[in-house]
């Protein structure tokens, strides 16, 4: 069973390790550098990317996740997850760990009162539309090389995969929908499969 | 097909607050400070509850003007408090746009006898509570977060701990009653009979629980944090400390960390030997000046 950590410094840690373990995983909360160790895979959930921001580097976060990132470790960031793995943020000075190549604007598609559910058409995961919610959402705005783009709403990039990384503007987890942990834990099967391959050569 | 202001989404900002620190602030420079130390929200307001205490007379909405510049100064969501009972404040707190209202005791109740049907507005609330029933009457009448009272204003966690204790124990009772005692249950608890059926099979409130009213040291945070508090309001702790900064920082890292002593020891010897605010012996309060018993 793939063993996923969420980062819970904050945020709604609670609904991720729900979704995951309905999923098939084992779901920890990870909040220290040690609890990094041993994950096949980390998401970061929803919440401030400010507060979060801070506490990553107060509490010596940062760099050991940008680096298991960096060698294969799959990552999933939702909503606020996504702005912090994102390349940087429009119009900000905002810090991020600068593991995928986009740009985000915060709080894009309006304050609380636009907060929407939305039915999302998700072409990789089949014809059937994704509930997605959408709280103080961000979007993705610019795209590098490399970055698939899943989905978008009213033109605007909320789905967004490069390699190892996922993000997605919406929230799977609020939402009891499967299909996005699931695809998430498939991106991790591979990603194990990999580096078991790899421990086999040498 | 896109909505707006549903349950889900109403409830669904809390649970992204969740393991953080909101709180008070009088001016866009303290939203700034706030946010800079890890706030996951700020309150805006003319009078943190300590001055509301202080000055006595009418305590209202808080001017537009202010709660705009303190939208405009910050990225984090932005709450802004009325009156119990006055919908005609939160309309216009909705119209421009904050991200959560509270229907707060800290200011004088409107309306003596009933609370504001939140389900007809598209902006979620946050109530007070100081136990279970109380708690479930808020989210019958559409509260999309729950806060415990405390006694704003004190810089006396009592209270806080107090509700607290109640609706945790409230909750496990109910999670262990069998279920023809249920009906019997929603009665005495004054609440109806579905959402008592629904914590009594969930284990936890529908909603997402805070901690307010008292919190003045990073260790008040993490007592609250392990009482089952999801969360915390911190009023006039912050900025009626001497080194509001600070305190900032040190409350989020021992609410962050609240079950590491040695984090949470870390951050209250980051204070030195800054003062927290002074407080009060509620005990000692006359009944007209408590604030949490206001509205039930």
């Amino acid at each position: 069973m793939a063993r996923i950590g969420v980062l819970a410094l904050q945020g709604d840690v609670e609904e991720h390790r729900a979704s995951l373990r309905r999923a098939g995983a084992e779901a920890v909360a990870v909040k220290t550098r040690e609890q990094l160790d041993d994950l096949d895979g980390l998401v970061i959930p929803g919440g401030e990317s400010t507060a979060v921001m801070r506490l990553l580097e107060r509490f010596g976060l940062a760099n050991p996740i940008v680096q298991r990132v960096r060698s294969g470790m799959p990552l999933w960031g939702t909503c606020m997850g996504m702005i912090v793995v994102a390349h940087d943020v429009a119009d900000m000075e905002q810090p991020s760990l600068d593991l995928l190549d986009v740009t985000v604007r915060r709080n894009a598609f309006g304050r609380q009162n636009e907060s929407a559910e939305v039915d999302l058409s998700i072409p990789a995961l089949g014809s059937k539309p994704f509930p997605a919610i959408f709280i103080r959402a961000p979007w993705i705005e610019r795209v590098g090389q490399g970055v698939e783009l899943l989905a978008s709403r009213n033109g605007h990039g909320v789905m967004v995969r490069q390699d190892n990384v996922l993000g997605t503007s919406f929230h799977p987890e609020l939402s009891g929908d499967p299909r996005i942990h699931a695809y998430f834990l498939a991106m991790v099967e591979r990603a194990r499969r990999l580096s078991r391959k790899r421990s086999t050569a040498a | 097909m896109e909505q707006t202001g549903t349950v889900t989404v109403k409830r669904g900002l809390a649970q992204m607050l969740k393991g953080g620190v909101i709180m008070d602030v009088v001016t866009p420079e303290h939203a700034t400070i706030a946010q800079e130390a890890g706030a996951v929200a700020v309150m805006a307001l003319e009078r943190i509850p300590a001055d509301i205490r202080a000055a006595g007379g009418v305590a209202r909405m808080s001017s537009l003007e202010l709660i705009q510049s303190i939208m405009d100064a910050v990225t984090i969501p932005v709450m802004a408090k009325v009156r119990i009972g006055h919908f005609a404040e939160a309309q216009v707190l909705q119209s421009i746009g904050v991200d959560y209202i509270d229907e707060s005791e800290v200011l004088t109740p409107a309306d003596d006898k009933y609370h504001i049907d939140k389900h007809a507005f598209t902006t979620p609330f946050v109530c007070g509570a100081r136990d279970l029933g109380e708690a479930l009457r808020r989210i019958a009448e559409g509260a999309a977060m729950i806060r415990s009272k405390g006694e704003a204003g004190s810089g006396n966690i009592v209270e806080a701990v107090r509700h607290m204790r109640a609706i945790g124990d409230a909750v496990r009772d109910l999670h262990a009653a069998p279920k023809e005692e249920l009906v019997t249950r929603a009665r005495d608890l004054g609440a109806p009979f579905e959402l008592v059926a629904e914590v009594a099979r969930a284990g936890r409130l529908p909603v997402v629980l805070f901690c307010a009213g008292g919190v003045s040291t990073p260790a008040d945070a993490a007592l609250m944090m392990q009482l089952g508090a999801e969360g915390i309001f911190v009023g006039s702790g912050i900025f009626k400390s001497k080194d509001p900064k600070k305190f900032a920082k040190a409350i989020v890292d021992a609410t962050t960390h609240y079950e590491d002593a040695k984090i949470v020891a870390e951050a209250c010897k980051s204070l030195g030997t800054s003062e927290a605010m002074p407080g009060l012996d509620v005990r000692n309060l006359p009944e007209s000046q408590l604030l949490a018993p206001r509205g039930s």
